[in-house]
This record gives structure tokens, C-alpha cells and sequence, in this order.
């Protein structure tokens, strides 16, 4: 099955992120596709680079852009909740006037139409928030 | 249709707004603090028990077991891992997710 | 009925939007209207249901002045221009808060939980905000 995420909450303050990626680890464990997961509302907070969580606890961000990269998943923050938050990618900052971008490896910008097309490609979408 | 709800029934009324719009025959997932409407002997129990009767009730088993109440599950709530509510998804149709 | 399904790639799904919060005090309200004004360019079957507090962000006479948020009340408005025009109001929810059809902005559908249950049953993508 092809499934598509939504992830409405930031890191660490929610437990959104982590059951999105909990869930997404075992579809992938049992041959599912993953097809996009859309990070919108605080969810957006999961793509930034910066953070530092404790050493002794997971690393949310870091979790996100390992499983993109070893399963080619499609992590897209949503541009318009990116843009009132401050998450930015190198263009983001450039055309917005910013002096940094935070962009996390694995994630890429990009519009909510993004988040409708999972719906109308994928066979399920699945919410985590708040 | 699966319905999930992630939410303590004491927090929010997202678990009371979700059994009034669950359809008899569709499968309740309780997830993150929503474990906590799967218990024994809360105000919610008999609420649960009721709804057991036309649809099924289930709880995720890690969430159960980070909180520390796996032994209080009601009986007839069915137990799930990660596996298990994926497997729900697939086999269940469009998810509803209550917050 | 043709014309409908010979869209880009033919898909036409049954999208519905679940607002259950109040507007201003979260921005779930704000953000959920936003994805719903942009899915509409995908021409799918769309509609918006308010539940619980969902119902307050269609009430009428916001005054934001105070508070220096953006009043995007009006948005509900302008949804029928962007052919969104199935706002269902959940009955329950309605009376529970001590409101009637009149106090709201646009015009809405009154369903009852059975019907809302029948709606939900029908669709193929469920967002919940």
C-alpha cells in the first residue's frame, strides 16, 4: 500500500513526530510505500537543522533525514507554515531576505498542494497531531 | 474506516466526539495519551464497555506500556504494536483522526 | 459527470475537512482554510465539516481589532467562489453552544450525527485539523 503522513506538530513538544515516525518505520519494515510525508502547522519544526537535543534522548530531526535518506522518502515542509515559523532553505532565505537558512538534510519546501496530491496518490493518509 | 484518537479522555472530548460519529462495525485505535480511555476503572469504562458491543476498540501496546498501565487495559480492548495499527490502516480504509 | 471525472489524471476523490477548533486561540483554523483554498485548484469533492468548537470559527461579527490578529472570517465566504460549498455544521455541537443558523456567516448545511456519520462513511481522504 502506498501511504501518505501528515505531521501537524513540532518535535519534542508533541508526541506527533514520534508516532509518525514509528509508524512510518513499520510500514517500511512491512514493504509499504511511503510516498510523502507533509510536515504543516508546527510540524514544520521538524525540518530544521538546529537543533540539540540531549544526548541521552533521540534525535527527532536527525531520525527524519536518516529514514529519507535510507528509504528515498519524500519529507516536504509546507512553504506558507515554514514561512510564518522561520524554517528556510538556501532559495527560501534568498528571496525572503534572510541572513540563514535551517533547512535539515532530507526535506525540501514546498506548497500545500503537495499534502492534496498525497491524498489523491497515496491509498492512505494518516494524521498525527494535535 | 479507522478512527484513531490520540488524546486523554480527561484532556479533550475528542474520544466522546469520536464514538458519537463512529459508524457500528468501525475499528477505534487509542494512541499516545488516548491509551488512557482504554483503562479499568475510570469514568470512561463503562462508556468503552457500551461501545465495545458494535465496534472494536483497540490500544496501542508501547504507548500503553511508556505510561505504565498495561496491566489496566479493559478486557476486550485488543493490544496493538506499531505493526498492528499499520496493519489497521491498511486493512481498515480512510483514517479519521480525532485530536 | 464526464467532464467531472476528465480531469489531469482523471482522479476525482471525496475530500473532507474536519475543523473542530475555535479560531484565533490556535492557528489550526486558519491554516486548515489555507489548505482547503489551495486543494481546490485540484478539483476534487470537497467538503468542510465543523464539530465541537470547529463551530465558533464560523460565527458572525469577529472584531480582531483588540486582539491585532488577521479577521479571516470572511474567507468562508469566498469559499463558494472557489466551488467549496458543502459546509456542513454538526447540529449537537450547534445546540450545545447555546447557537442557531443565524448567528453564522455563511450559509451551512445543519446535519445531524447520524447523517455526518453516513457523510464520513462516503469519503476517501479525511483531514483533520
Amino acid at each position: 500500500m502506498k501511504f501518505g503522513i501528515l505531521v501537524s506538530e513540532g518535535p519534542y513538544t508533541h508526541q506527533s513526530s514520534d508516532s509518525a515516525y514509528q509508524f512510518a518505520k513499520a510500514a517500511l519494515e512491512k514493504g509499504h510505500d511511503i510516498y510523502r510525508i507533509f510536515f504543516y502547522h508546527d510540524g514544520v519544526n521538524n525540518g530544521t537543522r538546529l537543533t540539540t537535543p540531549p544526548q541521552d534522548d533521540r534525535n527527532i530531526v536527525a531520525r527524519w533525514s536518516e529514514m529519507a535518506e535510507k528509504y528515498n522518502i519524500d519529507l516536504v515542509v509546507c512553504v506558507a507554515a515554514a514561512q510564518r515559523r522561520g524554517i528556510a532553505d538556501p532559495e527560501e532565505a534568498k528571496r525572503n531576505g534572510k541572513d540563514a537558512d535551517n533547512i535539515a538534510p532530507g526535506f525540501r519546501i514546498s506548497g500545500l498542494g503537495q499534502l492534496i496530491e498525497a491524498g489523491i496518490q497515496c491509498d492512505r493518509l494518516v494524521t498525527f497531531g494535535e | 474506516m479507522l478512527h484513531t484518537v490520540n488524546k486523554s479522555p480527561f484532556e479533550k472530548n475528542s474520544f466522546e466526539t469520536c464514538l458519537r460519529f463512529a459508524k457500528d462495525g468501525s475499528a477505534i485505535l487509542l494512541f499516545e495519551d488516548g491509551v488512557y480511555a482504554a483503562l479499568q476503572g475510570t469514568k470512561f469504562a463503562p462508556v468503552v464497555e457500551e461501545a465495545m458491543k458494535s465496534k472494536t476498540i483497540y490500544a496501542l501496546g508501547p504507548d500503553l506500556a511508556a505510561r505504565g498501565v498495561s496491566d489496566k487495559v479493559l478486557e476486550g480492548v485488543k493490544v496493538v504494536d506499531y505493526g498492528g495499527f499499520v496493519d489497521l490502516v491498511a486493512e481498515n480504509g480512510p483514517v479519521e483522526s480525532w485530536l | 459527470m464526464e467532464d467531472e471525472m476528465m480531469e489531469e489524471g482523471g482522479v476525482i476523490k471525496k475530500f473532507m475537512y474536519i475543523n473542530r477548533t475555535a479560531p484565533y486561540g490556535t492557528i489550526y483554523a486558519l491554516e486548515a482554510l489555507e489548505v482547503v483554498l489551495i486543494g481546490a485548484a485540484f478539483e476534487q469533492d470537497v467538503s468542510m465539516v465543523f464539530i465541537d468548537d470547529g463551530i465558533y470559527q464560523l460565527k458572525k461579527d469577529q472584531d480582531t481589532d483588540g486582539i491585532e490578529m488577521k479577521n479571516f472570517s470572511k474567507t468562508y465566504r469566498a469559499l463558494e467562489m472557489y466551488d467549496v460549498e458543502k459546509l456542513y455544521v454538526d447540529k449537537q455541537s450547534l445546540e450545545e453552544r447555546g447557537l442557531t443558523e443565524d448567528d453564522l456567516l455563511v450559509d451551512v448545511e445543519i446535519k445531524t450525527t447520524d447523517e455526518l456519520t453516513a457523510l464520513m462513511e462516503e469519503q476517501d481522504v479525511v483531514l483533520s485539523f
